[in-house]
């Protein structure tokens, strides 16, 4: 048992199992031939079935035509465009929702996290009615329900109609809430936009220069510069100036009542809102604990410590407790995220065409490519997940404290 | 692992034979048919207060484990989605896929099915509201469509609008109940659907006067049962379970007086009912009075048609073009010979 | 020597506190209106409580609860619910289409549950550990039916693998690995060949059976407890063996078990019971078909045994390093000291995260009725389904919601109540 027996020692087979040197080796060599036996003998019977059912594995289906509409997409379709590219929309579709779900699902948690644990009783109770009642149903169930509240509880386009309308437009005749969706003014870009954009983007880069100059300089000196108030300008003023400059070339387009909808403007579907919103809701309710618990595990002697330095309350929290409780929010945030991602393929329950329903859903079912399909979408879903669990680890490396 | 192991143990194990030759022996065997339904299809599938499975195709299967075992409930309705239909059948988790599924020629070559026949001629219709003071189809340019995603019904609506050089805008949704509570609220100008289902919604609608479905049937849907490829014996016996029940009502056989027809002079009759001298059952495998028991288990085509879908069921159906060609409609079987 | 004009020979009696500061005023005051901001969220918070509620107890208050159909709801008054639905169909809700005469069963299954739970939770009561033990094997008896000795026989074939491998170890073979080996091959052995004849004799001899129910009826609340409780105590010891190998320093072990759990992770769950309902087929011999519950068991049980290997994971990172040292220098070896040092420290943190586990694991059996199980989802559109009741739509949500939640919340409660016991006695 010694390591530190006599090489001389004559080698028995009894010590493959026996001896911690050769124990280890020959336990991995009997997993892998375990594992490839079965990984082959899975193989070996897909194949065999699928010569049973006279199939082949073949992914030309994505070349063929698909034939149904999407109503919700980012890039060009028609029913004419192939399967694949209803795949690409749905994909586009998905990470959509996922982002605007992530931004808002953060904000949300934010908000609710702190507010739970506010001194006024009703309002930590309502939040913590929140969290709770958003934590303990079926994130299913949440859609179909804020789906259908939605179209229940907002106007429909006709009730915007006649002399004295039941409903009127938002924000200045701009923005119009149905039961079929909101519509926002769409932004036209007339010529010289593009000029604009690379302004604002140059600014941006700017704006980051200036945060980390602004940084370093504290580090050297101890002086802090208003950061956030001279960012904002660099990264406002310029754009702002250019765009009167150049003549406004960026108008808004209104939409408008006609015939049984609103036209033109920015059409944002009530499948879009309510899979956003009910994904965000629910997934809110996780990130509130997570700050709480984040907020609540900076020790309070850290709070104080600060407070005998003579910080003010918002440094303390800007300074002290954030940065620590950051460290803990940060890793179970990016894997609600996720979550976050992986329930949106729940979107088939309100008609959102997320990847699931064109890929894996209305594709598979009309060509019967299972098999290729499931491959396809399960590798989406995976290449996202791998992505998002690389930032983590990378977020751990760098900022977890280190163990000896 | 412990608890895999007991599951596997108390597992039904269902062997589907390799090459699905001999679906007969094995139902035989087993003792009772696995026949695919909808998990909740008005009028076509569903189970009632007390469990009990009802429906137009449950009916069907009902008939045809009738004819095979001679007892109407030797079958197990195994309900299934839309989207794992064809799968479970091509597997062999069901001998017979009764689902209120349309016949395509896609379907029927490319999924390797083969489908037994028509049991509902049905057509995709639009549903509006009578506010809407809309009175056709074709009016409908422009419109918000709800419509179920995932079935034929989409493909239907995109070639209809297509075709007559009109623009809508599809509101998907995942269930017919969605489709309806859609529509209701507004969120959709009109909302289709096979019109067997939307006549069914109607009725229960709160006022079901306000709304009207468009004469327009845009697309020709023969529903009908399927079977796996590769066992003509079995789609055989399926075909003609079909087609006896709809003798049956040409004939005027129904479930009360079936047993009034030994002394008809109608050879066909005879044959059907296994009462004459010579036995054609036998060549598919059937015991002589299959068909008598199949008819004997629900009643002929009109009485299924009747208590499922027409006024008996609440939902309120006209036989239309589902009458038989005797009485204008189109069902027309093979004479049993 | 100044003359004391007065003296005070008794305390004053204590003033009241000003109105302002205590009782129903004060505790308003300090918890509701301390500051503008706060009555600012307070006055926001009552309008939200009040917008909520206001649509909904009438709808619910007045509710119809005894029509035969939606018809006769609308008819009578078609702005109140009309809960007639759940009094037709509740029996469904909870036991799917099990038989009405056997309803005892489920039933029966899920108080045992219970029980068994106690022991577990409450060292107090680990002299009943047995039971815990035997119930597995009870519930399915129960849900399922048929032969009582076809259960039985499972136990009585491993009790004999295990007493004989303690023989083993105890008096012949002192090598672990070897005895394993032996006593599992006499288990294997026993079950394909003794255990059939012994069954059969002892149905002949002592028959003792319960009406066999399949799969396809099960459904509602059952069908979700049955899937949810069998994933997570199943993928409970595939998980640690996840972790463990996740952590071990054997390069192959180490890249399947990240390989794994990494896979199961990454892709929502939704697509894993696809692979159970569909493609599962593909991958088992021509031919092989079981049933469609184990099937989806299987795949939520992997699912959840990727999760929680990464509990458990949590847990031991959680423990000090000094830990493992301090065992290593004990001259223990690594099994030796992950059973008697690591795993039940590491185990007793991550109760927390595991019952999280477990409720997300409950909640996410919904998904079950996109592959056509008839779970309370799956239900709820078989019931829209009934003419009677095409056109049902919030109230069935609104029930089957609020039993998710009383089930879920309780749970929750239970593991904050688990915490906070578990940070008290460090």
């Amino acid at each position: 048992m010694s390591s530190a027996a006599p090489p001389s020692e004559n080698f028995k087979l009894s010590m493959l199992l026996s001896d911690t040197r050769y124990r280890g080796m020959s336990l991995q060599v009997i997993t892998f031939i375990i594992f490839m036996a079965v990984f082959f003998w899975l193989v070996d019977n897909t194949i065999k079935n699928l010569a049973l059912l006279d199939k082949d594995v073949s992914f030309n289906f994505l070349w063929l035509r698909a034939g149904y509409d999407i109503n919700q997409r980012l890039i060009p379709y028609t029913a004419d465009s192939t399967h694949g590219m209803a795949a690409i929309v749905g994909i586009l579709n998905t990470l959509l929702v996922a982002f605007v779900g992530c931004i808002i699902a953060t904000v949300l948690g934010l908000f609710v996290g702190i507010l739970r644990l506010s001194k006024n009783w009703i309002v930590a109770k309502l939040m913590a009615a929140y969290i709770e009642g958003f934590r303990n149903v079926p994130i299913l169930l949440w859609i179909v329900m804020v789906f259908a509240l939605l179209t229940e509880f907002t106007p429909a386009p006709k009730a915007f109609k006649g002399a004295e309308p039941e409903a009127t437009m938002l924000f200045f005749e701009s923005v119009a809430i149905t039961n079929r969706g909101t519509y926002f003014p769409a932004p036209i870009f007339g010529e010289g936009s593009s000029f604009i954009f690379i302004c604002f983007l140059l600014s941006i880069f700017v704006a980051i220069y200036f945060i980390r100059y602004a940084g370093q300089k504290k580090r050297d000196t101890g002086k802090s510069l208003p950061t956030v108030w001279i960012s904002t300008a660099i990264i406002v003023l310029p754009t702002f100036i250019l765009f009167f400059i150049l003549g406004k070339p960026i108008s808004l387009e209104y939409p408008y009542l006609k015939g049984f909808n609103f036209k033109e403007g920015l059409h944002l579907r009530n499948s879009f809102i309510a899979l956003t919103l009910a994904l965000a809701f629910y997934t809110s309710a996780f990130i509130a604990e997570i700050v709480r618990a984040g907020i609540m595990a900076v020790s309070k002697g850290q709070t104080e410590a600060a407070a005998s330095l003579g910080l003010r309350p918002n440094r303390i929290m800007n300074l002290i407790i954030l940065p620590q409780a950051l460290r803990i929010i940060v890793p179970p945030l990016i894997s609600n995220y996720l979550n976050l991602t992986k329930n949106s393929s729940l979107a088939i329950a309100v008609g959102y065409m997320d990847v699931r329903g064109t890929l894996g859903g209305i594709t598979l079912n009309q060509t019967g490519r299972e098999l290729e399909s499931m491959l396809l979408l399960m590798g989406f879903y995976l290449c996202v997940s791998l992505l998002i669990s690389s930032f983590i680890n990378y977020f751990n490396r760098s900022f977890q404290i280190v163990v000896r | 692992m412990k608890k895999l192991f007991f599951g596997v143990l108390t597992a039904v194990a269902l062997a589907a034979g390799g090459t699905f030759a001999g679906t007969l022996d094995d139902v035989k065997a087993r003792g009772n048919l696995l026949c695919g339904v909808s998990t909740g299809a008005p009028g076509f599938a569903t189970v009632d207060d007390s469990g009990k499975d009802i429906g137009f195709d449950v009916d069907y299967c009902r008939a045809l484990a009738a004819a095979i075992f001679g007892d109407p409930m030797a079958v197990k309705f195994v309900g299934l989605t839309s989207a794992v239909r064809f799968t479970a059948l091509a597997a062999g988790e069901v001998d017979i896929l009764a689902r209120n599924t349309t016949w395509t020629y896609s379907r029927d070559t490319d999924l390797k099915q083969t489908f037994l026949g028509v049991n509902y001629y049905d057509g995709q219709g639009f549903m509006v509201k009578k506010e809407l003071g809309v009175s056709s189809a074709k009016e409908l340019d422009g419109a918000t469509v709800c419509v179920q995603v995932g079935t034929t019904t989409e493909l239907n609506l995109s070639d209809f609008f297509k075709e007559n050089g009109m623009s809508y805008e599809p509101v998907p949704t995942a269930d017919n109940a969605e489709s309806q509570q859609q529509y209701l609220a507004g969120a959709c100008d009109t909302y289709t659907t096979d019109a067997s289902a939307l006549h069914g919604t109607r009725v229960n609608l709160e006022n079901p006067d306000d709304h009207l479905v468009l004469p327009e049937i845009i697309s020709k849907e023969p529903l009908g049962p399927l079977v796996r490829h590769g066992d003509d014996n079995w789609a055989d016996i399926g075909r003609w379970v079909l087609n006896a029940l709809v003798i049956a009502e040409e004939k005027g056989i129904t479930k009360a007086n079936i047993d009034s027809w030994k002394d008809t002079k109608d050879a066909e009759i005879h044959r059907l009912l296994g009462t004459g001298s010579d036995d054609i059952l036998a060549m598919v495998g059937l015991p002589k009075n299959a068909m008598y028991n199949a008819i004997k288990a629900s009643g002929n085509y009109g009485e299924i048609f009747e208590n499922n879908l027409g006024a008996t069921s609440g939902i309120n159906i006209e036989r239309g073009v589902n009458a038989s060609w005797t009485k204008g409609g189109i069902l027309y079987s093979p004479p049993f010979r | 020597m100044t003359k004391i004009a007065f003296v005070r020979k008794h305390a004053i009696p204590p003033a009241a506190p000003p109105i302002t500061e205590v009782g129903a005023v004060g505790w308003l005051k300090q918890n509701l209106f301390s500051s503008w901001l706060n009555s600012i969220l307070t006055i926001l918070s009552l309008y939200f409580i009040v917008i909520m509620l206001w649509d909904f107890i009438p709808w619910a208050y007045g509710g119809h609860w005894n029509t035969k159909s939606l018809r006769e709801c609308l008819d009578l008054d078609p702005d109140v619910a009309c809960f007639s639905v759940l009094a037709a169909r509740w029996k469904q809700l909870l036991f799917g289409l099990y038989p009405a005469e056997e309803y005892w069963r489920p039933t029966l299954t899920f108080i045992f549950l219970l029980l068994a739970i106690v022991p577990i939770l409450f060292p107090k009561f680990f002299k009943f550990f047995w039971f815990s033990v035997i119930y597995p094997g009870l519930a399915i008896w129960l849900l399922w039916g048929g032969s009582f000795w076809s259960v039985s026989i499972v136990y009585i074939g491993l009790a004999l693998g295990t007493l004989l491998f303690l023989v083993l170890i105890r008096s012949y073979i002192h090598n672990y690995v070897i005895a394993a080996l032996l006593s599992f091959g006499f288990t294997a052995l026993f079950f394909f060949i003794a255990s059939d004849p012994i069954v059969k004799t002892l149905d002949t001899i002592l028959p003792f059976s319960l009406p066999f129910v399949e799969s396809l009826k099960m459904g509602g609340f059952t069908l979700s407890l049955i899937v949810g409780i069998t994933g997570i105590v199943a993928s409970f010891p595939i998980g640690i063996l996840l972790a463990l190998g996740r952590q071990s320093n054997l390069p192959v072990i180490k890249m399947i078990c990240v390989g794994f759990i990494e896979f199961i992770r990454g892709v929502p769950l939704i697509t894993l019971l696809f692979v159970a309902s569909v493609l599962l087929n593909y991958f088992l011999p021509p031919g092989t078909n079981f049933d469609i519950v184990l099937r989806v068991v299987i795949m939520v049980t992997l699912f959840s045994a990727a999760y929680m290997a990464e509990v458990i994971r949590g847990g031991l990172a959680g423990l000090p390093l000094g830990q493992h040292e301090a065992s290593a220098s004990l001259g223990l070896t690594y099994w030796q000291s992950q059973r008697l040092i690591i795993m039940p420290q590491a185990l007793k943190i991550s109760i927390p995260g595991i019952v999280n586990t477990f409720i997300g694991l409950f909640k996410d059996t919904t998904l079950v009725s996109i592959i056509s199980l008839r779970d309370p989802i799956g239900l709820a559109s078989t019931i829209r389904a009934d003419q009677k009741w095409n056109g049902i739509y919030w109230e069935l949500y609104v029930a089957i919601g609020l039993m998710f939640f009383i089930f879920c919340y309780g749970m929750s409660q239970y593991s904050q109540y688990l915490e906070r016991k578990l940070k008290t006695d460090k």
